[in-house]
């Protein structure tokens, strides 16, 4: 099929409140991703950065501040920025350069240095910002608009806070046995009831933490893998970067309204499931051909609307899913297989990248005691705030 | 902070977005500058009022002190505020606020019919930040 690149490298710094910088973690994970190719630095064509956010000009140019870190060596150089679906806008970029045949090899890092507690806005006054306005006038912080999504669930399709729970036991036991996880410990649904309320109703171990974390990917033409020896490389198929339609009528973080449907009928499917069906088409793939899937589990509510939106199940069934165990280990279509942001945190220009990271290790069959049998097909799902889609789709 | 967000006192407290001339889209918080109906040619905005009262779309609340600029006394106990999430029938959009203080999670549910007020968002020596709040009307229906 046209189209495709070859993940011929994955690699990743662990994930935890390290205290270091994010430059650190992001060459960590490019020199793994690297030797895992086999390749060496002056061998990239390309380096792509998915940019972290802060205070003073590295971190939005992230792409140019991990090729200083590695070495000048007069690569081609982008930085993108794209809220949590950064990393999957890097991958896009990478994957169009190759596509285009602008470079054999692509170089994409992600890293992320998170402050403590809630994620806040840039500092000022600036009320021409969305993100700036819902913290000022509302208080409205990321875990109450998660505890929106969960309290909405339970009253329309009858989920329980036992259900979300559920979605953490399963996940952090997941997270136990990878090493590149922050949360390493198996997670008892009475720990996770006995946790604080954050926002009602979900609690502490409902929700994710924020984390220092770096993924890498080498991506390059299926030419090139082959030329190198590698004949039946991972290949990404899809990458599905796509926006909201008109009006958008499900309230998205940051914002403080919905679109109005006075005057235009919203599409029959929401923004989520419309991210995952762009990367199905690209890829001619549905549901049903996956093996494995890793979904963005910002709270546990959450990971079973993902299930909904990438078409795994019906709508409202998502808790049944989980329940029937069909995302678990060994269920028809497991999910998180990596431990999710639930073992990660969130390490926002990484988190994209280390799911197709975790994908490539899958469908190599190298996941240890993680690895989905037979994996052939997977998809990642992510949203990026301010309407940006992210959803990857590996196959072997 | 927010000009022309809201409008009135008592009873006749309202929101105010803006309506497209062209395709009679409605927007909140206003958008003065150009209809974002990807299907309209585009028309002059007009302020509206919104519709004063609607039903509970969701709610949650803030169990922990959210980040500036959010304005809080650190020297006070935290003291959670509850958030709703309202729809408004006759514009069909989802508008979110606080709750009027004293109402918490345990006071609402999803269908249930709130109406807009005006609250205080905090004050200091020199000003009243006003806003908007919900506050339930006590039918459920
Ligand atoms: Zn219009």
């Amino acid at each position: 099929m046209t189209g495709e690149v070859a993940v011929l490298g994955a690699g990743m710094h662990p994930w935890g409140k390290w205290g270091r910088g994010f430059v650190e973690y992001g060459v960590a994970a490019a020199r793994a991703a690297l030797a895992d190719a086999g390749l060496e630095w002056r061998d990239v064509g390309s380096i792509v950065g998915a940019d972290t956010v802060r205070g003073g000009y590295p971190g939005y140019v992230a792409g140019a501040t991990f090729a200083r870190a590695l070495g000048w060596q007069g690569a081609r150089v982008a930085s993108v920025y794209a809220a949590c679906a950064s990393g999957a806008q890097a991958v896009a970029a990478a994957r169009a350069q190759i596509l285009a045949g602008l470079a054999d090899v692509v170089l994409v890092v992600g890293a992320d240095a998170a402050p403590k507690g809630f994620f806040r806005p840039a500092g000022g006054d600036r009320p021409d910002d969305p993100d700036w306005l819902r913290f000022r006038v509302l208080g409205a912080t990321n875990p109450t608009y998660f505890g929106l999504y969960a309290r909405r669930r339970m009253a329309v399709h009858g989920d329980t806070v036992e259900d979300f729970a559920q979605v953490k036991v399963k996940n952090s036991a997941l997270g136990a046995l990878n090493p590149y996880a922050r949360y390493r410990k198996r997670v008892s649904a009475d720990e996770v009831a006995a946790s604080a309320v954050v926002a009602d109703p979900l609690r502490l171990l409902d929700i994710c933490a924020t984390s220092d974390g770096g993924a890498a990917l080498v991506l390059s033409s299926l030419e090139f893998a082959r030329r190198r020896g590698v004949t039946e490389p991972v290949r990404i198929r899809a990458v599905s970067t796509v926006t909201p339609t008109y009006p958008n009528t499900v309230l998205d973080l940051p914002d403080i309204a919905t679109d109005s449907a006075a005057a235009a009928e919203p599409a029959t499917e929401t923004f989520r499931a419309s991210i995952a069906r762009a990367a199905y088409e690209e890829a001619g793939v549905g549901p049903e051909d996956l093996s494995l899937a890793e979904v963005y589990d910002l709270s546990t509510a959450l990971e079973l609307q993902w299930y909904e939106d990438l078409g795994l199940c019906g709508e409202g069934e998502g808790a049944k899913l989980l329940r029937e165990g069909a995302t678990a280990p060994g269920g028809r279509i497991p999910v998180n297989m990596s431990g999710g942001l639930a073992s990660f945190g969130e390490a926002v220009p990484a988190q994209a990248i280390a799911q197709v990271c975790e994908l490539t290790w899958q469908l190599r069959g190298e996941a240890g005691d993680r690895q989905v049998e037979h994996a052939r097909v997977g998809i990642t799902a992510n949203q990026g705030l301010f309407g940006h889609g992210s959803a990857v789709i590996a196959v072997r | 902070m927010v000009a022309g967000w809201f409008a009135g006192d008592g009873d006749d407290f309202t929101l105010l977005g803006t309506r497209c001339s062209a395709c009679a889209s409605v927007f909140f918080p206003r958008e003065d500058g150009w209809c974002r109906n990807p299907g309209c040619a585009g028309g002059d905005l007009a302020e509206i009022p919104l519709s004063r009262r609607g039903r509970v779309w969701s709610y949650t609340d803030s169990r922990y002190r959210p980040p500036s600029p959010y304005v809080t006394d650190p020297e006070l106990p935290w003291e959670p505020y509850t958030l709703i999430a309202v729809e408004l029938a006759a514009e069909r959009i989802v508008v979110l606020g606080q709750a009027v203080p004293g109402v918490t999670v345990a006071d609402l549910a999803v269908g249930a019919e709130v109406e807009v007020v005006a609250g205080v968002l905090h004050e200091d020596g020199e000003t009243v930040w006003t806003t908007w709040q919900w506050r339930p009307t006590g039918v459920t229906a």
